[in-house]
C-alpha cells in the first residue's frame, strides 16, 4: 500500500512541475512584449522598464524559470501591480471564502445527489426514478450562470429571502452554493443510481435478503457501501469543476473569492495575480485528487492488497 | 460491411440447413450494422430522436436567420427599448431596442460553431495522440499520457481563461483554447480502445502478414473506435458550448460586434431586474441545445457503446 501511495505521490510531483511549467510558458509567450500587453500601449518607458526588471523579464529565460520555481516553493507569488499587494496576501483573504462556498455547494450537491440516486435506483423505472433522473439531466445541462441568475431574480429580488449579492452573513452563501452545487448534484445522482442498480443485482444482495436482513439495511450496508467507490472518485473529481464553477458564481454574487480574483486579474491584465490564482487553484485540485486516491487505496481492500 | 441478413443467408447456404435462420441471427446479434443500431435507437429511445431533430432545427434556424426574421441583428428601435415580449417582438427587445429573437438566431451561429469546430479539432488531436500512445506504448505512451494528466488537472475554465489571455480576444482564440482543454479526455478513451484492439486476433494476423503499422491503425484500429468517437462527439459539443458561454459570460470570450448566447447573457445581466428576458432567453437556448445533445449522446451511447458508460 505504501509503495502504491509513494508512486502516486511521485507522479503528482511530476504533474505539479509540468503544470507550473505550462503556466510559465503560457503567460510569457503573449504576442509582443508581456509588460506592454499588461500595461497597455500608452504606458511610459520608465514604468515598463521598472516592471520588466521587477518581473525578471530582462534576464535569460532559464534564470526566469528558476527564480519562478524558487518563489513558488517559498510561497511567494509576486506582487499584484493593480492592487499593489503581495499575491499571497490576496489569496489568503480570498481562499477562505472560496472554500466556504465550495464546501457548502459540495455538501448540498452530495447529500441531495446521493439521496436522489438511492431512491431512483430502488424505485427503478418508477415515477420517482424518472422524475429524479429528469431533474439530474437538467442539472447537468443548465449553465451555472443561469441557475445563479434565476435564483438571484426569484429568491433574492422577488421574495427578499436573502441578500442579492455579497456575503455579510453566512446565509449569503446559500444561494451561490445551490447555484454552484446544482450541476454536481445531477451527475452524482446519475452515477449513484447506475452503480447501485448494478450492485443490487449481485448475488450477495440476495444472500443478505435470504438471511432475513431488513430492506433498508440491505440497501445501505450491502448495496450502497459497494456502490460508493466510483461515487467517491467522482466527488474528488468534482472539486475541480466546483472551483471552475466558483469563478462564475463568485462573479455573479460578488463574493471576494479566488475565482473572482482570477477574472479581475484577466480583465486588468495583471500577470502576477493571474499566475498566482491559477497556480494555487490547480495545486489545490491536484492535491485534492491525490488525497482522494490515497483514501481510495485505504478504503478498498481489493486495491489495498493489490489484487 | 455485410448486412446481418446476408451473412445469415450465406451461412445457411454453406451449411445446407433449411429454416428461417433465427437462431443464427440471434447469435449474430453482436454484429449489428450501424444502420441496425440507429433503427434500434429510433424505436426504443424517442427522446434521443426528438433531440436529434431539435438539434437539426437549431442549425437550420441559425442558417436561415436572415430569411426567418424581418429585423437585422443590429437594427435599433429606440422607441421600443427594453420592451417585454409581444407579438411584434416575440422575445422582447434589448437596451438599444434590438429584437432579442433575431439576435438569438444570429448568436446561434457563433454558439453552435463554437460547440462543433473546437470539438472536431480536439477529436482529431485526441485520436491522433491516443492511437499513437496506445499502439506504440513505452516512453511515447508515458509522455503523451502525462501530458494528458497535466491538461486534465487544470480546472478547465481557468486553463481556457489563461489561453485566452495568451492568444487575445477573438473567436479563433476560443476555438484553440477549447481544443487544447478538451483533447486529453478523447486521447484517454482512444488509447484504452487501441490497447484492447491491439491484442485482437485480426490485428495480430495483419501484423504477422507484414502489414505496416500505419495501415493497421488506419484500417483496423480507427474504424473500430468510430462508435465511441461518435458518442464522445455528441457529449463533448455541449460541454464546449457551455465553456464558450461561460467565457463570454465573464467577458473574456466572444467580443462585440460579434454575438453569442453567452455574450447576450452577460450583456443582459445588467438589466436582470427590469428586463429579465434579455438574459433568460439566451440562457434557455443554451440549456435546450445542451440538453438535446446530452439526450442524443445518451441514446447513442446505449446502442453504440454501452461500456463507455463507466469511463
Amino acid at each position: 500500500m505504501i509503495k502504491s501511495i509513494g508512486k502516486r505521490v511521485v507522479q503528482t510531483l511530476i504533474v505539479l512541475f509540468c503544470v507550473s511549467l505550462m503556466i510559465f510558458i503560457l503567460l510569457r509567450i503573449v504576442p509582443g512584449d508581456a509588460v506592454t500587453t499588461m500595461m497597455g500601449e500608452h504606458a511610459n518607458a520608465e514604468t515598463i522598464a521598472r516592471l520588466t526588471a521587477e518581473m525578471n523579464l530582462d534576464k535569460p529565460i532559464y534564470v526566469q524559470f528558476i527564480t519562478y520555481i524558487k518563489d513558488i516553493c517559498t510561497g511567494d507569488f509576486g506582487t499584484s501591480y493593480t492592487l499593489n499587494k503581495p499575491v499571497t496576501e490576496l489569496l489568503a483573504v480570498a481562499f477562505p471564502n472560496t472554500v466556504k462556498l465550495a464546501l457548502l455547494a459540495a455538501l448540498i450537491a452530495w447529500v441531495i445527489g446521493i439521496i436522489c440516486g438511492i431512491v431512483a435506483a430502488v424505485k427503478k423505472d418508477g415515477i420517482l426514478d424518472r422524475l429524479f433522473m429528469g431533474f439530474s439531466l437538467l442539472g447537468v445541462s443548465v449553465p451555472v450562470f443561469m441557475v445563479a441568475m434565476v435564483l438571484q431574480y426569484f429568491i433574492a429580488y422577488k421574495m427578499h429571502w436573502v441578500d442579492i449579492s455579497g456575503v455579510k452573513k453566512w446565509t449569503g452563501f446559500i444561494l451561490p452554493a445551490v447555484a454552484l452545487g446544482w450541476n454536481s448534484a445531477g451527475s452524482i445522482a446519475r452515477l449513484t443510481r447506475s452503480t447501485l442498480v448494478e450492485v443490487l443485482q449481485e448475488d450477495y444482495i440476495d444472500t443478505a435478503k435470504a438471511k432475513g436482513l431488513g430492506r433498508g439495511a440491505v440497501i445501505l450496508f450491502h448495496g450502497l457501501r459497494n456502490a460508493m467507490l466510483p461515487v467517491i472518485t467522482m466527488m474528488a473529481l468534482q472539486i475541480s469543476s466546483l472551483l471552475s464553477g466558483a469563478v462564475i458564481t463568485e462573479t455573479i454574487f460578488s463574493i471576494n473569492g479566488i475565482g473572482r480574483l482570477a477574472v479581475d486579474a484577466i480583465t486588468s491584465r495583471d500577470i502576477p495575480l493571474l499566475q498566482g490564482t491559477v497556480l494555487f487553484t490547480t495545486v489545490i485540485v491536484i492535491v485534492g485528487n491525490l488525497i482522494a486516491d490515497c483514501l481510495y487505496t485505504v478504503l478498498d481492500p481489493r486495491i489495498r492488497k493489490g489484487a | 460491411m455485410k448486412k446481418k441478413k446476408e451473412i445469415v443467408e450465406e451461412l445457411l447456404a454453406q451449411t445446407g440447413e433449411n429454416g428461417s435462420g433465427q437462431a443464427l441471427e440471434s447469435q449474430l446479434g453482436e454484429s449489428d450494422t450501424f444502420k441496425d443500431k440507429m433503427k434500434r435507437m429510433a424505436s426504443s429511445n424517442k427522446l434521443a430522436v426528438f433531440s436529434g431533430i431539435l438539434i437539426l432545427l437549431f442549425i437550420l434556424l441559425a442558417a436561415l436567420a436572415p430569411v426567418l426574421t424581418p429585423y437585422t441583428s443590429e437594427e435599433m428601435d429606440l422607441l421600443a427599448r427594453l420592451s417585454p415580449p409581444s407579438a411584434k417582438h416575440l422575445l422582447g427587445t434589448d437596451e438599444l431596442g434590438r429584437d432579442v429573437l433575431t439576435r438569438l438566431l444570429y448568436g446561434a451561429r457563433v454558439s453552435l460553431a463554437v460547440g462543433i469546430v473546437p470539438t472536431v479539432a480536439s477529436m482529431l488531436i485526441g485520436v491522433f495522440l491516443g492511437m499513437i500512445s496506445g499502439y506504440v506504448g513505452g516512453i511515447v505512451d508515458s509522455v503523451i499520457m502525462r501530458l494528458a494528466d497535466v491538461v486534465l488537472s487544470f480546472p478547465s475554465l481557468l486553463l481556457a481563461m489563461v489561453i485566452m489571455y495568451t492568444l487575445g480576444d477573438g473567436i479563433s482564440s476560443i476555438f484553440i483554447a477549447l481544443a487544447i482543454t478538451n483533447w486529453a479526455g478523447v486521447a484517454r478513451v482512444v488509447r484504452s480502445e487501441t490497447l484492447s484492439l491491439r491484442e485482437t486476433e485480426y490485428v495480430e494476423a495483419a501484423r504477422s502478414m507484414g502489414v505496416k503499422d500505419f495501415t493497421i491503425i488506419l484500417r483496423h484500429v480507427l474504424p473500430n473506435c468510430i462508435p465511441s468517437l461518435i458518442v464522445l462527439f455528441t457529449l463533448d459539443v455541449p460541454s464546449a458550448i457551455l465553456s464558450e458561454s461561460s467565457l463570454s459570460f465573464l467577458g473574456i470570450g466572444v467580443q462585440l460586434p460579434n454575438s453569442s448566447w453567452g455574450l447576450m447573457v452577460n450583456l443582459g445581466r445588467t438589466y436582470l431586474y427590469n428586463a429579465p428576458w434579455l438574459s433568460l432567453a439566451p440562457s434557455a437556448a443554451i440549456m435546450l441545445v445542451v440538453l438535446a445533445f446530452n439526450f442524443l449522446g445518451d441514446g447513442l451511447r446505449d446502442v453504440l457503446d454501452p461500456h463507455l458508460k463507466d469511463s
